[in-house]
């Protein structure tokens, strides 16, 4: 690395007194709002800790690709000739032009646009131009594409770190595997595959989504005009997150945070446990009930079980920093400046490798398609108008202090278990202040980012 | 052929034959020996258009819904080109109840994506009508520019709209509406206003 003069030289740790910034009860604007907080969280977040880059269903074969990014930093995820996955940096050695303007494809070669260097998918150096023009013969590897060093799968979801001090990828998912886990086994083989998207944006810092990923406490404020809506035909209103109404702390649905900035918000208590439970709360969708009496009268009984494939599933499960596992969506954040944010909403499918569901798949997936628009479309945009206006309203440069102490200090309410992890009602705002903790220790570190080429 | 449920209560039309004719009516329908050059028809069907853009323009979403077959699509894919939508999220596919869902979620005050309402003003041009694949069907294309006032400024969503218009007693009405956002596979800011 360069060796920087001046104030950056000190990194994220030396920008702030980091302990003043985030406290028990409380942290301040500045964390939503700062340009040199935002610069230093792509080193100390985005490069240091395991981020989610892609599933494994986007890059089928070999040569496949998506484009993506690692923070602000633009990355070709690639299964490259030989099978193995690669996150490259989108960036030509030569003068630094991205290789690849694609959002997908299958490539065995890059070439770039700008002057003509090719590259071959594992990201060595393959030819340059009129290569007699150089003095070197090209066989340094620092010519090779730069790469994330680490990449690793679970289950299908793709991760990288540029941060060799980081545990391994198992390690820093923890606890957090054990829902993601129950969150694939509910489908058939214990897979999904991902599709298109619901991809939206907001005017807003990321944390304010990641805030959000959790938060029992917003539901039947923020989303009010999506339970009325989905509520105005149903015969006794328990459609969707109805269940958040009345008293929501009193039902059996919990938070749970599990470490790393991971954590868990699991609804399936509030549903009866029962096949076709999960179905019969789901709100109205597009044919649905064609395909339920269709499926009702083919499969009899065993129908229920495959009508849940196409109800939400009402778990939120958040791996920080942007991966968000809620209904049947993978949901991406995606930073785009200090209050700028992508957040993609990826359906899922089901896949039926055993052949189990027939010729009964595409119809479900048909309906399991219907069903995943709902929320972006009835409740996502009106969460996203309310990020937009916590950014208009951190404007006030006096006013300092955001809040997240729901749930603090009330004696018996959260509880923590041998494992660490922490549990409180629906509406706590635990994980938002166990999270930001991470956070503030991941910003007080220093952490030695790489990269890597072929050799 | 009319299914004996109401569309606006119960969902039983959006079948897979249903999906299947769907698809194959929306694929390579814009083509020149297809193209009707008739100047009252394309008169009829700009009329129809201009006036669908004036209705949602004064929100008035009744006047709007009741342009619609009862048993119609509102469909904004996620794809160039539409793909297809029993394997792929749309932005929208909404049947009639949807539409109803979408209009009274915006009635109940509390769509806080749209307090204040958003100001718009849409521009039809461009507009061309070919034969469908059915009789008593046309296809209309035609290119919209949707300029949307909200209080942090103006911005503008551009366009095409493929619409399936079927005459039944006498009247046009649209079965289908297919709006091709030129970003439909980009994030998008605040997607709630009914395109």
């Amino acid at each position: 690395m360069l060796k920087v003069l001046g104030a950056s030289a000190t990194g994220a740790a030396g920008l702030y007194d980091w302990d003043e910034l985030i406290q028990e009860d409380r942290v301040h604007r500045l964390i939503y709002t700062d340009p040199a907080i935002f610069a230093a969280e792509l080193t100390n977040i985005w490069g240091a800790v395991w981020v989610y880059l892609g599933h494994e269903s986007q890059i089928p074969n070999n040569n496949d690709f998506i484009t993506t990014k690692l923070g602000l930093r633009p990355i070709i995820l690639i299964r490259d000739a030989a099978g193995t996955i690669r996150a490259l940096f989108n960036r030509c050695s030569h003068r630094g032009t991205t290789l690849c303007r694609k959002e997908r494809g299958n490539a065995h070669l890059f070439t770039c646009p700008y002057h003509g260097w090719s590259y071959l998918s594992t990201g060595k150096l393959r030819a340059v131009p009129w290569p007699d023009g150089y003095a070197c013969d090209f066989k340094d590897a620092k010519f090779n594409l730069a790469q994330v060093p680490r990449v690793d799968s679970y289950r299908g979801f793709v991760f990288g770190t540029l941060n060799p001090q980081a545990p391994s990828l198992i390690e820093y998912l923890g606890g957090i595997t054990g829902p993601i886990d129950e969150w694939l086994d509910r489908n058939p083989g214990g897979k999904v595959e991902v599709c298109e998207a619901n991809r939206l944006k907001f005017k807003g810092n990321w944390k304010l989504a990641y805030d959000n990923s959790g938060d029992g406490y917003h539901v039947v404020f923020s989303h009010r005009s999506l339970l009325e809506m989905e509520n105005r035909l149903a015969d006794e209103a328990n459609k969707g997150m109805s269940y958040y109404r009345g008293s929501p702390d009193a039902k059996p649905m919990y938070m749970r945070y599990t470490g790393n900035g991971h954590h868990f918000k699991d609804k399936r208590p509030n549903i009866d446990k029962r096949a076709g439970g999960l179905w019969a709360v789901e709100g109205a969708a597009p044919g649905g009930e064609h395909i339920e009496a269709k499926l009702r009268g083919r499969f009899g009984a065993k129908a229920d079980d495959i009508l849940d494939l196409a109800g939400s599933e009402p778990v939120n499960i958040n791996v920080f920093p942007n991966l968000s596992l809620l209904g049947n969506h993978i949901q991406v954040f995606e930073p785009v400046s200090v209050e700028e944010t992508n957040v993609t909403w990826y359906g899922t499918r089901v896949v039926d490798a055993e052949g189990t569901l027939g010729d009964a798949l595409d119809e479900i997936n048909a309906l399991r398609m219907r069903t995943q628009e709902q929320f972006p479309n009835f409740g996502e945009v009106d969460d996203l108008a309310n990020f937009e206006e916590i950014q208009r309203g951190l404007a006030c440069l006096e006013d300092e202090w955001v809040y997240m102490h729901r749930g603090l200090g009330i004696p018996g309410r959260v509880k923590t278990d041998a494992k660490g992890e922490i549990t409180a009602p629906a509406t706590d705002e635990a994980f938002m202040r166990e999270y930001i903790k991470e956070w503030k220790r991941l910003m007080q570190a220093s952490p030695k980012l790489t990269v890597q080429r072929e050799p | 052929m009319q299914s004996v449920h109401d569309p606006s209560l119960v969902s039983h039309y959006v079948s897979d034959a249903f999906y299947r004719e769907l698809i194959d009516a929306f694929k390579d329908w814009q083509r020149d020996d297809r193209a009707i050059l008739d100047v009252h028809e394309r008169e009829r069907f700009r009329a129809l258009i201009e006036r669908e853009a004036r209705l949602l323009d004064r929100l008035d979403f009744d006047a709007w819904l009741a342009m619609y077959a009862p048993e119609c699509i509102y469909w904004v894919p996620t794809m160039p080109g539409g793909g297809d939508p029993r394997r792929e999220i749309a932005i929208a596919f909404d049947d009639r109840r949807r539409m109803e869902d979408r209009i009274y979620r915006l009635r109940t005050g509390y769509a806080w994506s749209q307090a204040p309402v958003s100001r718009t003003v849409r521009m039809i041009s461009n507009v061309e009508v070919f034969a469908a694949a059915f009789p008593a069907r046309r296809m209309v294309r035609s290119n919209f520019l949707i300029s949307e006032f909200r209080p942090d400024g103006v911005r503008f969503l551009s366009g095409w709209c493929g619409h399936r218009v079927v005459e039944r007693a006498g009247r046009w009405e649209i079965e289908v509406r297919q709006v091709n956002l030129i970003d439909c596979d980009q994030n998008l800011r605040n997607p709630s206003i009914i395109f």
